[in-house]
């Protein structure tokens, strides 16, 4: 794929979506490699809203993909191919979560520390963010319940907007915004105990 | 408006989501109460800290996995 994808800077102008699904389908490896690497740090997150291992949500992000690969001849454009990718990843998710509950004792669960990334691996934005706060954020979202997780994970870490994150779980904008407002406030709430221990930020 | 109807609607007030009269309640109680104006801004620092968290990406072996799984699904399939 030569034409559609420009590098500025380090920032990927991304292919409309008929120029993705074309490249899909047409067995285009630079196009899915190109997905691949656009989503999946997003899909990890989102998929850890709902299992309760990193590993477990590598292997969701897995089988999401493997499904967009047998599927993507029947993707019909209603929603934005995101849109499409993110709600099988949230599928695929849910039931995975469903069976952990149902098979790993209570006590194993929420013992793993938070998914930290080895020093260096997190380019400029993760080292200007003192590490200790970092930690402390990954623990306060790993808190969460699953469904103000996931919102707080699309909205805030994402970036994604409020209609996107409505349809991609399947949330009325009231719901979402409460579950948005729920997450942001037990994170704010974590932070401020912190810096009132240490003196102000 | 108190500090507790306050604090529910920062949310609603950043997605540009308060009606036409909530809207100038929660300035003015913001403008005129510190301990609110503290919230706000530690709230939306949150905000800033949670875009600002590093993202782990797949596995190498993972992504070499769907590589694979992409180009053999490719050559099955016909053109």
């Amino acid at each position: 794929m030569s034409e559609g994808v420009v590098r500025l800077g380090g920032v990927t102008d991304f292919p409309p979506d008929p120029v993705i699904v074309a490249g899909l389908r047409s067995g285009d490896e630079e196009v899915f490699a190109l997905l691949l690497d656009e989503w999946s740090r997003g899909m990890l997150r989102l998929a850890r809203s709902y299992v309760s291992t990193a590993a477990s949500a590598e292997e969701v992000v897995q089988d999401t993909w493997l499904a967009v690969i047998r599927a993507v001849g029947t993707f019909e454009g209603r929603s934005s191919l995101r849109t499409w990718v993110y709600r099988i990843l949230v599928n695929t998710a849910r039931r995975r979560g469903e069976r952990e509950s149902r098979t790993i004792p209570v006590s194993s669960v929420g013992g793993e520390r938070p998914d930290g990334v080895p020093p260096g691996e997190g380019g400029p934005e993760g080292a200007a963010l003192a590490g200790e706060v970092r930690e402390l954020i990954d623990k306060a979202v790993g808190t969460l319940p699953s469904r103000q997780r996931a919102v707080i994970t699309l909205r805030d870490m994402e970036g994604y907007g409020a209609d996107e994150v409505c349809e991609i779980l399947s949330i009325s904008p009231a719901n979402q915004r409460v579950l948005l407002h729920r997450a942001r406030s037990a994170v704010r709430d974590h932070l401020a105990a912190y810096y009132d221990g240490k003196g102000g930020p | 408006m108190n500090c507790d109807e306050f604090a529910e609607l920062v949310t609603a007030y950043l997605d540009d989501a308060l009606d036409d009269s909530s809207r100038p309640l929660f300035l003015d109680h913001m403008a005129q109460c510190a301990g609110c104006t503290g919230y706000y801004g530690q709230f939306t620092s949150a905000i800033s800290a949670l875009g600002a968290l590093p993202a782990p990406g797949l596995s190498p072996q993972t992504r070499s996995h769907l590589l694979t799984a992409f180009r053999e699904a490719s050559s099955e399939k016909p053109e």
